[in-house]
């Protein structure tokens, strides 16, 4: 076995010259170089994407309890070496020169926020700057409205309970604040070093503490196993998502398109790769039969060419790796200045995955030719070029092309992304050989027609049917995933972008009486704005799915378990909203008196709810029950006011309810809201432009993301044109030496390759056009949530870029073929 | 300078015009240690119409001087003329256009095309040439070589003399007026190597073609007007 492997590293040394050696180093270090940098790269952005929405939450984490948070969550966060800040809030009233008022208090620790700033400004009106952390003790920060309320301009005094404070700053804005729905009065922040002085924390007071961390995400994931078991009666642990659905369904809509853009080029890859490897091999089993001649036993001519692949493949993909590590650290650099947050380093999850897709790849395309060899007779294998398919190889690329789609799945970070694309490029690819083929055939019988070298070049493609279907199905599938990637770069997110027009709501007003609903209709409409539609509102706790009692623990799901710990909103409805659709069972029709619910289809699955399930609900100690008959889809990121749970008329209509509505507010009109909150001193605003800013910064980082990993893409593209129109080179060198010796001239030798070419390239538009089509389809209806549009473009675009740029490719590929002389190419090729 | 040596040149062929003319041809190559000179400064003439035999030791250099006469390598120093034209102050493609219009050429191991059947390799000549009946043409020349019956089997179906007798039909489909051979009967018995000899010269005779032989066969060598001997490269006077 020494000795085998002493040999195996002779030859790839000797190797190292070849062709087909380079090709498949270039290929391998692209594919594991593509797959690492946009792999580390993506988990970075992940990342930043992720602290960034952090910011609407102050923290990373935070640990939400009726009663003061436990010292152990906090000596915990200490020695994991995470930060921690702890806010107190409760409502109580402020007074000031011209009055009182009641206020919503809250009490925070020097170190607060831990994520993202406050803004805060000298006076109500005037420009406004960030803030650098929170008030210093012996002063306060008060909200907007309170300045004229009370008379708290900055430089005032104004009395917090037992305490005394100076006014400091305004609060323009607050990034956490819009969390909290229930924060019905202005704000007023003050040192919690002044709480004690205060003396309005005491038994019974309603306060809400909390505990905020923040750090690697990996240690506040870990913080969050640890801690949540250990949750008493009256904590919960949330994080960002949990919070706002808007921050949740864009940031996983925009790692689907990251994943997706990392998944087309491990695709792109793995096809170069895999065309590179196969002609590699094919070439050293040449060399394998002429070694059984001469008496080499088929053991070890197995283990010399197992062990020169093996070792090819760890030196590409360790080099590989390097190089795709060095990369994302340039881009990072670059794009540092575009995150508002510093981009998080990178795990390690990436490098394993851009080696072993490497390794893989080298494998499972080398290893099926070399097992052919094995039964079949020495002579056959010299003088035949088409061995017959073993099983045992048929199972090793079966095995490979397995172990290849759960790596691309992996990489993906989300299955069914991996699933669907996965499934897609199969598809094509079966449907592309089948095609392929078929076109190959009907394609040569228009040679009867063609003249001259256009039908020379016809024929030779009918001759060659085997390695022109691979180059079809090979550059097919290159050319679909580039169209893909174009398509996300530019399409799919500027649907998703432009799914967030200007006039969308940017206000909630919560809290609305019902004995308030004319009045404050009639207000908007006085001030000329579009009346906003209202939504009554009830705070319950579900208590039971069928006869099954909930509890957190029933769940594994993080998220499930977060959902069951708190109250959710319920609404009733009579009519379906437009914006709602009705994915399962149906809404109920008018008329129907039988209590029933709609739910919304992500909570649905998460909380495992079918359509026909029994829910129980505690409202204010009352318990109702009712049957689910619709599950429905809501679009989040349109910033209206959307509901997990509505329920028939007729059944909540008894129960204390609140009403909330969503409006737009043009810039430079912020009286509408103070004087919204002037006549109705019950009702909140709620601002949601840090939301929607977080939101669209979201959308626009990931589509510069996308921009970076197309510019990989575009390398990996051109590398399986490469490998792809090199792997019948040597035979085109050797046909072109043989056609000059018969005289053939320039121009008969460049349309011979043309028209080749160019059939191949059509062939491989088309396959590559309609895939793309079929796929973009189902990702964005599926997957991206983005509704889908034909466009002409794309197939066109298919056609050009597989016709022209084959046979550009192709001819400067050939060129040699018709620059040299014969005898030099003939000695080059045989 | 303009020496030009001619081996055993009878006076009767000094009269016909030269189809060949080799002047100073020399080719030589580098290897990792030293330079290799391959051919030496060879210069002759061979006549229009003639049969002339390059004979010499294996590694002599015999292929390599073909393979320059019929302009597929550059020679490192030197010139040629075929038929009255300067081969290398052609471009590659003037080359190429040259042979289709006069030259046929055999090369000692075939180089058939692997993805076309006998006939089809048969057949290509022609078709670049543009003739319009090469199919039945091409079938008719193999019938000669005596393999009616193989047209259309791919050269790995064939024997080594087969596609030896293929390589033969190729160059002869398109009757050049210069036929260069390399070893035509090396593969073959000798049966079939009379049929193969018996073809060329009926082309010498019928067709007036120049036949330019490479052969270690005798028999083939004594048929020849004229027998051109190379000994490490260098042409023998
Ligand atoms: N491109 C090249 N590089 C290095 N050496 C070469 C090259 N071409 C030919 N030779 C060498 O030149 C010598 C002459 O080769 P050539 O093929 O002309 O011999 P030959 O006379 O045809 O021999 P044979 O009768 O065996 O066919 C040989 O030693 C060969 O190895
Ligand atoms: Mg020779």
């Amino acid at each position: 076995m020494t000795n085998n492997f002493a040999i195996a590293l002779r030859m790839l040394r000797r190797n190292a010259h070849s062709g087909e050696a380079r090709v498949l180093a270039a290929a391998l270090l692209v594919a594991v170089a593509s797959v690492t940098t946009v792999g580390f790269f993506a988990d970075r952005v992940r990342g930043a994407l992720d602290r960034q929405a952090n910011e609407l939450l102050g923290g990373d984490l935070v640990v939400i309890a009726d009663h003061p948070v436990p010292a152990a969550f906090v000596e915990r966060a200490r020695a994991d070496g995470l930060a921690i800040a702890q806010t107190t809030t409760f409502p109580s009233m402020v007074a000031g020169a011209a009055g009182t008022s009641l206020a919503e208090i809250k009490a925070v620790s020097s170190s607060f926020p831990l994520r993202g700033r406050l803004r805060v400004a000298p006076t109500p009106v005037a420009p406004d700057r960030e803030a650098d952390g929170a008030p210093a003790p012996g002063t306060v920060w008060v909200a907007g409205p309170l300045v004229s309320r009370i008379g708290a301009a900055v430089g005032e005094t104004v009395k917090v309970g037992n305490a005394s404070l100076r006014v400091a700053e305004v609060i323009t804005r607050e990034p956490d604040n819009v969390l909290d729905f229930f924060g019905i009065a202005p704000r007023v922040l003050i040192n919690d070093a002044d709480l004690a002085a205060t003396g309005l924390v005491q038994v019974g007071s309603r306060v809400s503490y909390r505990l905020l961390v923040a750090g690697e995400s990996r240690q506040v994931s870990r913080y969050e196993s640890e801690m949540r078991p250990r949750l008493g009666r009256g904590e919960r642990i949330e994080g960002v998502r949990d919070a706002r659905s808007e921050v949740r369904v864009s940031l996983e809509r925009a790692q689907r398109f990251l994943g997706l853009a990392s998944l087309l080029s491990v695709i792109l890859a793995s096809v170069a790769v895999a065309l590179a490897a196969r002609r590699f091999s094919l070439r050293q089993t040449d060399g394998a039969a002429m070694m059984r001649c001469l008496g080499a036993a088929q053991a070890d001519i197995f283990a010399i060419n197992a062990w020169q692949f093996l070792l090819l493949a760890a030196a590409g993909c360790a080099a590989g790796t390097a190089a795709g590590f060095g990369a994302q650290a340039v881009l990072a650099h670059w794009l540092s200045g575009f995150f508002a947050v510093a981009l998080p380093a990178p795990g390690w999850r990436p490098a394993v995955q851009g080696a072993v897709i490497g390794l893989v790849l080298v494998l499972g395309f080398t290893i099926p030719p070399l097992l052919r060899l094995r039964n079949v007779p020495t002579l056959r294998v010299l003088r035949s070029d088409v061995a017959v398919a073993e099983p045992s190889s048929l199972f090793a690329y079966a095995l490979g092309l397995g172990a290849l789609s759960s790596l691309i799945v992996w990489q993906a970070g989300d299955t069914r992304l991996g699933a669907i694309s996965v499934g897609g490029f199969a598809a094509a690819l079966g449907v592309a050989a089948l095609a392929g083929f078929i076109l190959i055939r009907a394609l040569s019988r228009l040679r009867a027609g063609a003249s001259g070298p256009w039908r020379y070049g016809l024929a030779n493609l009918r001759r060659r049917t085997g390695a022109s279907l691979v180059q079809v199905m090979a550059l097919g599938v290159g050319i679909m995933a580039m169209l893909l990637l174009t398509l996300v770069r530019s399409d799919l997110i500027v649907k998703w972008q432009k799914s967030m027009p200007a006039d969308m709501p940017n206000r909630f007003a919560i809290n609305v009486q019902n004995d308030q609903l004319p009045a404050v209709k009639a207000y908007f409409a006085d001030l000329g704005l579009a009346t906003p539609d209202l939504y009554p509102m009830v705070r319950g706790r579900l208590v039971a799915i069928g006869d099954k009692t909930v509890s957190p623990a029933d769940y594994t799901d993080q998220r499930a378990r977060r959902l069951v710990e708190r109250e959710f909103n319920l609404s009733w409805a009579k009519d379906l909203r437009p914006d709602n659709k009705i994915v399962a069972g149906s809404w109920w029709k008018a008329g129907d008196a039988a209590p029933q619910f709609s739910v919304e289809e992500g909570i649905a699955k998460t909380l495992s709810i079918r359509v026909g399930d029994t829910l129980s609900w505690d409202v204010g100690g009352a318990r109702f029950t009712a049957k689910v008959t619709s599950l429905r889809k809501v679009e989040w990121d349109s910033f209206k006011a959307n509901f997990f749970v509505i329920a028939s008329p007729g059944m909540l209509e008894a129960y204390p309810a609140s009403w909330i509505t969503s409006f737009h507010l043009p810039a430079g009109r912020e009286e509408v809201v103070n004087r919204l909150v002037e006549r109705f001193p019950n009702v909140s605003v709620i601002d949601l432009t840090a939301i929607m800013g977080q939101v669209k910064r979201i959308s626009d980082q990931v589509s510069r993301a996308v921009e970076f990993v197309f510019l990989f893409a575009i390398a990996a593209g051109l590398v399986v044109l490469f490998a792809a129109i090199t792997s019948t080179q040597d035979e085109r060198v050797f046909e072109g030496a043989v056609m000059r010796t018969l005289g053939a001239s320039r121009r008969q030798m460049v349309l011979t390759q043309l028209s080749e070419f160019l059939a191949i390239g059509l062939l491989a538009g088309m396959v590559a056009a309609a895939g793309a089509v079929g796929l973009t389809f189902a990702l964005s209806e599926r997957v991206l949530g983005v509704p889908y549009e034909f466009d002409w473009v794309v197939p066109v675009a298919g056609l050009l870029a597989g016709g022209v740029g084959v046979a550009i490719a192709g001819l400067l590929g050939t060129r040699r073929a018709v620059d040299s002389p014969p005898l030099a190419a003939i000695r080059a090729v045989t | 300078m303009n020496a030009i040596r001619e081996p055993e040149s009878p006076p009767a062929s000094a009269r016909k015009p030269a189809i060949v003319r080799a002047e100073g041809l020399t080719k030589q190559v580098s290897t990792p240690d030293h330079e290799l000179v391959i051919v030496r400064e060879a210069s002759f003439e061979v006549a229009a119409g003639d049969s002339v035999a390059i004979v010499g030791a294996s590694g002599s250099g015999k292929s390599t001087l073909l393979g320059l006469l019929a302009g597929l390598d550059v020679p490192s120093a030197g010139r040629v003329w075929i038929d009255g034209e300067d081969l290398f102050a052609l471009d590659e493609d003037g080359r190429a256009r040259l042979r289709g219009r006069l030259v046929g050429f055999v090369f000692q191991s075939f180089q058939l095309l692997p993805a076309l059947t006998a006939l089809e390799n048969v057949m290509l000549p022609l078709e670049l040439a543009g003739v319009a009946d090469a199919g039945a043409r091409a079938s008719r020349v193999l019938d000669q070589v005596g393999l009616a019956d193989r047209l259309g089997h791919y050269p790995r179906q064939l024997s080594g003399g087969e596609q030896q007798r293929v390589a033969v039909a190729r160059a002869f489909a398109t009757e050049p007026k210069l036929l260069f051979a390399d070893e035509p009967t090396g593969n073959l018995d000798s049966a079939t190597g009379r049929q193969v000899i018996e073809l060329l010269f009926r082309m010498n005779r019928d067709h007036g073609t120049t036949l330019v032989l490479v052969t270690h066969d005798e028999a083939l060598a004594a048929r020849c007007d004229r027998r051109i001997a190379i000994s490490a490269g260098v042409v023998q006077g």
